[in-house]
């Protein structure tokens, strides 16, 4: 029996990647730094983070999408991710600086002496000077990359285990995972958390001991952003595609059944909710350094539902709706909220856009759920369908799609 | 004989209401038996108890040589060691393929690590499509499960069943709604599993019991009312009192 390879089962991812290297390198040639300058440095960072965003996205799509886990506090491990790398970045970055203005002094500074300046540096703000314990490897990029896997990981299988144990599920599971993300939150809002309370990290854009303008750093981290989401998206196809898919589909319609057919659904729950923890994770040790700015309320409850709209309104169940969605919303989101569409002057009303962004995010999350429940990504299948309209099976992806309405047209 | 199930002095209490009372009941390894009774009178939670759905208050199942007691097993660890189960109402993964929900039910490693690295055999795909061909699904294995009939629903659970190859299968109201030829088909199919393994039919429909040619116990209030052939158990008076005679 002839085996087909992946590629040729989901000729979508293929399609996925190749958009995916051709935006990379699109952008990498109307660069500042790379080529003919045609985009900002700023934008360049903007796209960057939006690939971190699709890659968080995929993340949900796999837990909510596939496995049917309303997931409302993935953005919790997606801050873990960021502060785990912002710990290294702020801690080199100012122990350069310190290290430099001490330099001159006439007697050489003591390891002691270094540390207590870069101490009070980083901790000032919150009345401190004292390195807290878990500043322990914030020397060390290698630890503290590895704790951007560990500490979401980690809080994901515990807080995982607990829930899926006791066999919580549906809007109760959402409830839960919004307390975690809001107990998170507020548990670093603190100033003695050890993460500098509500000022959090900052700096973070400077990478220390590099010194390429932030015009190349830029372009680098777009290319670290799409890497990951392109790994990202293959794994996640690779594990949605298979008899593991098959698995957490059945979870989602019908969790007793597949209990009854002898799969314990909780170490499969546990299972995904750990991976995509971990994904989160690694998109926000991606996100931060772009942003260069992490703070509490980046792990706000609000920051979750946001990412579960993202994919609804993209069209969960399939990866490619998800990374849509998110870019899509977020892009449009950014411009709208970065204040540069007009205000309308209704003469009794002047419509501000930076808040009736969010009334019509709002609204459009109600209508694409009522009427339009496969989101962005269902429009795929329209054009699927017109030509095919007894098409059994499995999705054949948007490549396809796009041909045919092409042929449609035709 | 001995006994590959057997169920014990079983009681369950929904709420106050006792569901199940003192309810004991054996089943060899290559029998098959038929439960009736009127609605309410335990059936489905009997099938929830042994399968580990809903914990018994008091008394035993046992299972297998070695006398395994059931009631403490999750529902995952049930199935693995061989208890099958269909529902009341048709239950297959509509979402999917007609293939791809027999595939999942093959009789496999089932933790999440060996699922993930699982793939497909030839010997497998064989085996699904010899099911498929059992069922009477064989033309239908690419198709989406949802877009079935209600019959052959019911029949691709049944074959989700014997791909488990469990040796007890939980047959909840087979023959619900299904046409009088539909009906004959899920007779042969169940004869014929249990020349190799005990089935346990729910059913209400009398002509489906009388076909079946086996032993049948009558469940009332929870408790066994009376067991025998069907002649022995139908001549029964205070089964037409609170059964057959409705
Ligand atoms: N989870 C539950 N909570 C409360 N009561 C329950 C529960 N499950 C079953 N019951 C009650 O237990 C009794 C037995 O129900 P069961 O479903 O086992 O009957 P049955 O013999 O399968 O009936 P039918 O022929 O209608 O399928 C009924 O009175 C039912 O209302
Ligand atoms: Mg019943």
């Amino acid at each position: 029996m002839k085996r087909e390879s992946f590629f040729a089962r989901n000729p979508s991812v293929l399609v996925f990647i190749a958009i995916l290297a051709l935006f990379t390198l699109g952008v990498t040639l109307a660069s500042e730094a790379f080529g003919a300058g045609l985009i900002s440095t700023s934008f360049i960072k903007t796209l960057g983070k939006t690939l971190c965003l699709c890659l968080i996205a995929v993340a949900m799509d796999l837990v909510w999408g596939f496995a049917g886990i309303l997931s409302l506090g993935h953005f919790a491990f997606f801050g873990l991710g960021g502060y785990m790398v912002g710990m290294w970045l702020m801690y080199e970055r100012t122990r350069d600086i310190v290290v430099a203005s001490m330099a001159n002094a006439p007697i050489p500074p003591t390891p002691a002496e270094i540390d207590a300046a870069i101490g009070t540096q980083i901790f000032g703000v919150v009345g401190s000077s004292e390195f807290p314990a878990i500043w322990f490897f914030s020397g060390s990029l290698v630890m503290q990359l590895l704790l951007v896997l560990l500490v979401p990981g980690l809080l994901a299988l515990i807080f995982g285990w607990l829930a899926f144990r006791s066999r919580v599920t549906g809007v109760y599971l959402s409830i839960l995972t919004q307390a975690m993300t809001l107990a998170l939150a507020l548990y670093l809002f603190q100033n003695d958390s050890g993460l500098r309370g509500n000022n959090g990290l900052s700096g973070l854009q400077n990478l220390p001991g590099v010194t390429a303008s932030q015009a190349v750093v830029s372009v680098w981290f777009l290319w670290a952003s799409a890497l990951a989401l392109g790994l990202g998206y293959l794994l996640a196809a690779w594990v949605v595609s298979g008899k593991f898919g098959s698995v957490i589909r059945g979870i989602r319609d019908d969790e007793a059944r597949v209990r009854f057919l002898g799969y314990s659904v909780e170490g499969y729950k546990l299972f995904i909710f750990t991976l995509t923890a971990l994904i989160a994770g690694i998109a926000g040790a991606l996100y931060y350094p772009q942003a260069g700015i992490i703070n509490p309320a980046e792990v706000a409850p609000i920051a979750s539902i946001y990412l579960a709209v993202w994919v609804a309104i993209g069209g969960r169940g399939r990866l490619y709706g998800a990374v849509i969605g998110a870019a899509f919303v977020s892009l449009v989101s950014s411009w709208f909220t970065g204040g540069q569409v007009p205000s309308v002057n209704l003469g009794v009303y002047t419509i501000n856009w930076v808040e009736w962004w969010q009334v019509i995010l709002g609204l459009s999350f109600v209508l694409v759920t009522l009427f339009a429940p496969k989101g962005i990504g269902g429009l795929f299948d329209l054009a699927q369908g017109r030509l095919v309209p007894n098409r059994h099976g499995a999705d054949y992806g948007p490549d396809q799609g796009a041909l045919m309405e092409r042929e449609g047209r035709e | 004989m001995s006994t590959l199930l057997e169920v014990s002095g079983v009681s369950v209490t929904f709420d106050g209401y006792r569901a199940i009372r003192n309810l004991s009941f054996n089943i060899g390894p290559a029998e098959m038996r038929a439960i009736i009774g009127p609605n309410g009178a335990g059936k489905t939670t009997f099938m929830d108890i042994v399968t580990g759905k809903t914990r018994p208050d008091e008394g035993r199942v046992l299972w297998g040589e070695k006398s395994i007691s059931l009631t403490r097993m999750s529902e995952a660890k049930i199935a693995q060691i061989g208890i099958g189960r269909k529902f009341q109402r048709p239950t297959v993964f509509e979402d999917q393929s007609v293939f791809d929900n027999l595939l999942l039910s093959l009789k496999n490693k089932r933790g999440p690590f060996s699922v993930l690295f699982y793939r497909k055999t030839p010997s497998d795909t064989e085996r699904v499509h010899a099911l498929a061909e059992e069922i009477g699904l064989a033309d239908q294995l690419p198709r989406k499960s949802g877009e079935l009939s209600h019959g052959q629903k019911q029949w691709l659970e049944i074959g989700m069943l014997l791909a488990q190859e469990p040796q007890l299968l939980l047959v909840d109201e087979p023959a619900a709604g299904m046409t009088p030829e539909e009906r004959e088909h899920t007779t042969s199919l169940l004869v014929q599993a249990a020349k190799t393994r005990a089935v346990v039919v729910v059913e209400h429909d009398m002509e489906f019991v009388r076909r079946l040619d086996c032993r049948v116990t009558v469940l009332h209030e929870g408790s066994v009312l009376a067991e025998g052939s069907l002649d022995h158990v139908t001549a029964n008076q205070q089964v037409i009192d609170v059964y057959l005679g409705r």
